[in-house]
């Protein structure tokens, strides 16, 4: 006996635009039935995990802030994954991002320098995500290498290079020798929303991010160029659209929008480089962006979605003391529950018994 | 498989009883009745043509068969017992054999090991062996041990029927066997055929190769938007009537008149060679084709013999390296890409239409502004004007008949046919100056087929350049002026249509060219 997966002839729009919500309720009752297995309450959980924070005025903002890096990088990572591209590295590019942008608020630290420095570290964080997120590009078109493999690997060595500049060269010399830069200076720093509390301007930036994507994909040339290459490589090539060009922009899209990110993510919330300054948000932005279904208000809400489980878990980490372990293992879960739903909603199973 | 038969059924069976028959089966999508209560019964020894354009019905009808689809009502009766065929499994134990359009062969396996992979149940001694017995038996001339790589569509075909033949089917079914296949090689799979029926078996022949159905079946069936519209002698109609029966209406054939030829080439190909990119491509080698204003210039030639790299090198997908290896409307532009070719005039139509002409899961209206987006009209300062992409849609569905809901009817929903005729329209309208088409009409429906040659003539007659990449011989000596053969990536000397003859074609077709220095 084998499991096959037969494409359906009939495809339901219904189907398509419900798969998502089929795919959260059940990995929401998969989480329920480890949760149980554990010994917890999983009605105890659900409410912390979820129904707690949306009653919350403060964790409701932390989550808007949350959703700013996930939703972003996403939106980045949505023009490469319609171009059937693979940019695994977001993480890598929100990194040297973050680290291009943050050489000029120390190389300014304490000069007194005016408002144009927060512009232009945002630039330059867009600059040095497009250039990491070219490597791969580069690697693919040149040598043929693999670029999903290529964007992963280059997540580690941004890492290190980050960890390497907050112990060497841009420690804080006054900072008892932990690893970390100097505070950035107020003109380095992204400023809150009045009456929003901690919350930044960066939540904006993400806003426009969706509205520009959404008419770029939806109404230019270049969006159609994207579909085409994505849905059928050797159409593209007949509609005369350079494969090398588009594997280049999106890659370079891709990693521009992780470097803002990271930049907002830096000067906004932690305010200093540390060792560590993501919590893994480029990972977390490729399920963002499948959960979301490549659609730019889809990416927003499952933006909010993801960030919602991110401060469910860290309350749930809390109260329950459930370990945070559980709340990446759920975020697999999602990612899988989606992948699944939408292989089930174009496919349907059958159960074949082969005969000796 | 389920025996629901009992005795009432049983006093179905005449005195001669069908090997298979079929009553009243009907399939049904939706709105859409694919077949409408067939009745077809095939007797062991004969081999029965079933004969229909795209979307008549004819795959439906083989899958049913072949238990890949369930009948939405109907009976099937198998040796005049009622059955079900509820999977291809079911459908090989019957003893019903398929005989694929496409290969779906290894090409770095042997002969022996292709056969043993889908023949799991036995040992693949015992495959070699049996191969081996088969070939001989049948004059297939297969050898267990040559890698599949090295072989011609003709044996890789071979191939299927020997895989087919060692299950030892009492029914065996072949969707349109010679769209690959020389004439030469097309004769030897008839023989093969009648061979097999002179033992016994049962033969389900599809096609919509009239003259080849006419050389091999008595009997055929035809269909026609999923009913049976006949059952015939095909040796006792014209192509013509058969023809009318397929579409419903009396078909014309389209036939070029012979013309003078104006001196201006619009397309030129001058000693252009290009190395394989992998080991599935062919290398072209000083190839030389003109193409005049005015005329329609057809390339004959067996698949794989490097017709996709002829027209990626023309229509600019694949760039030469010299810049006078293309040179269209005067200009050379062997360095210039596909959309700059165009903006000279010139338009292509690749020969895959799903996926290569056209994106599968976008609107018509959408699929437009692949071809046109160069051109202006549709895109301006990046951004796409997609309602007048849709009027362009509506403007080909229009003038080229093409049978479909409207421009948003996503390309992958139209038979073959109807995308095809869109294909070749959406050029067309562009009014250009050289149209390259790789064929026009491969695996289309009759009907369409007319439709598409007569705007390729009418576009010469307009004075635009054809050149025709074509395996259908009947198509190029129809229409086309002047043919050349291509043959391992080499063309042969361009000659008028008056001066070949089938056979000449052939053997070059096959490699073995008179040679005509002398």
């Amino acid at each position: 006996m084998r499991i096959e997966l037969a494409p359906r002839t009939q495809v339901s729009p219904w189907g398509r635009a419900l798969a998502p919500v089929a795919a959260l309720i059940v990995s929401f009752a998969i989480a329920g039935l480890v949760i149980w297995l554990m010994g917890r309450s999983p009605i105890a959980a659900f409410q912390v995990y979820i129904v707690d924070p949306l009653m919350d005025p403060w964790s409701l903002r932390e989550i808007a802030m949350k959703a700013t890096p996930l939703v972003i990088i996403a939106i980045g990572l949505s023009y490469c994954f319609r171009a059937n591209l693979w940019n695994i590295g977001a993480e890598g590019q929100f990194i040297v991002g973050a680290i291009f942008g943050s050489g000029l608020a120390l190389a300014v630290h304490g000069s007194g320098a005016g408002i144009w420095v927060l512009p232009a570290m945002l630039i330059l964080a867009m600059i040095g995500g497009a250039l990491y997120g070219a490597i791969p590009a580069f690697l693919r078109l040149r040598f043929g290498v693999n670029e999903i493999l290529t964007s992963l690997f280059l997540v580690y060595v941004a890492q290190l290079l980050l960890d390497y500049l907050v112990r060497g060269p841009w420690r804080d010399p006054m900072g008892f020798n932990f690893p970390q830069s100097v505070v950035f200076d107020a003109a380095a720093t992204l400023p809150a929303i009045a009456g929003m509390g901690r919350v930044h301007i960066g939540v904006i930036f993400a806003l426009i991010a969706v509205a520009v994507t959404m008419i770029v994909l939806g109404r230019t040339l270049f969006g159609y160029r994207l579909r085409v290459s994505g849905d059928a490589p050797r159409a593209a090539r007949f509609a005369g659209f350079s494969q090398a060009r588009t594997i280049v922009t999106v890659f370079c899209i891709s990693g521009g929008l992780a470097g803002l990110a990271g930049m907002i993510e830096v000067s906004g919330v932690l305010r200093q480089l540390q060792p560590s300054i993501s919590p893994g948000y480029g990972f977390t932005a490729i399920i963002v962006a499948f959960l979301g279904r490549l659609n730019p208000i889809g990416i927003l809400i499952a933006g909010l979605i993801m960030a919602l489980i991110l401060i469910g878990g860290e309350n749930a980490q809390i109260i329950l003391r459930l370990p945070l372990d559980l709340a990446l293992a759920f975020q697999g879960l999602v990612l899988l529950c989606v992948l699944s739903a939408d292989a089930l909603v174009t496919n349907r199973l059958r159960i074949v018994r082969v005969r000796a | 498989m389920l025996d629901v038969g009992d005795l009432s059924d049983r006093a179905v069976r005449t005195a001669l009883p069908p090997l298979v028959a079929l009553r009243s089966l009907s399939k049904r999508y939706g709105d859409l009745l694919a077949n409408d209560a067939i009745d077809l019964e095939i007797t062991p020894g004969e081999i029965r043509a079933l004969l229909g354009e795209n979307g008549a019905g004819k795959s439906t009808l083989v899958k049913i068969l072949y238990g890949v689809i369930e009948p939405s009502a109907g009976d099937i009766y198998w040796e005049g017992h009622r059955i079900r065929i509820d999977s291809p499994v079911d459908a090989r134990n019957l003893g019903i054999g398929m005989v694929f359009q496409h290969f779906s062969l290894f090409d770095e396996l042997t002969v022996a090991e292709n056969v043993a992979v889908a023949l799991r149940h036995m040992s693949f001694e015992a495959v070699r062996r049996g191969l081996k017995a088969v070939s001989e038996g049948y004059g297939l001339g297969l050898d267990p041990d040559h890698l599949v790589r090295t072989l011609s569509a003709g044996e890789r075909q071979r191939i299927e029927i020997v895989r087919c033949l060692l299950q030892n089917p009492k029914l065996i079914v072949l969707d349109e066997p010679t769209s690959v296949l020389t004439p030469q090689e097309s004769e030897r799979l008839f023989q093969t055929l009648e061979q097999l029926a002179d033992e016994g078996k049962a033969i389900l022949y599809i096609s919509h190769k009239l003259e080849e159905v006419r050389r091999l079946c008595r009997t055929a069936t035809i269909l026609r938007g999923g009913r049976v519209v006949a059952t015939l002698d095909p040796r006792e109609k014209s192509a013509g009537e058969i023809a009318a029966l397929m579409v419903g209406a009396e078909v014309g054939d389209v036939r070029r008149e012979a013309r003078e030829v104006a001196s201006a080439r619009v397309l030129e190909v001058q000693s252009l060679s290009m190395p394989a990119l992998s080991s599935h491509e062919r290398a072209l080698v000083e190839v030389d084709v003109g193409v005049a204003a005015g005329e329609i210039v057809g390339i004959a030639g067996v698949a794989g013999n490097g017709q996709g790299e002829l027209f990626a090198a023309i229509s600019g997908e694949r760039l030469s390296d010299s810049p006078g290896s293309v040179v269209i409307a005067g200009v050379p532009v062997g360095l210039r890409g596909i959309d700059e070719r165009r903006k000279l005039g010139a338009a292509f139509v690749p020969e895959e239409r799903l996926g290569h002409a056209a994106v599968p899961g976008h609107g018509l209206g959408d699929n437009t502004v692949l071809s046109h987006h160069a051109m202006g009209g549709l895109v301006r300062t990046g951004f796409i004007a997609f309602d007048r992409a849709r009027d362009l849609a509506k403007r080909v569905i229009g003038d080229f008949d093409v049978r479909t809901p409207g421009p948003d009817a996503q390309a992958s929903k139209l038979s073959g046919g109807n995308l095809q005729k869109f294909v070749v329209g959406r050029e067309i309208l562009r009014n250009p100056k050289v149209l390259v088409v790789d064929q026009p009409t491969w695996g289309v429906d009759a009907g369409a087929a007319q439709v598409i040659r007569k705007a390729l003539i009418d576009l010469a007659d307009g004075g635009a350049g054809v050149l025709i990449v074509s395996q259908d011989l009947d198509e190029l000596f129809a229409i086309a002026d002047r043919i050349a053969v291509i043959h391992e990536g080499r063309i042969g000397r361009i000659r008028p249509t008056a001066e070949w003859t089938r056979e000449a074609i052939g053997l070059e077709m096959m490699g073995v060219a008179a040679d005509d220095a002398h």
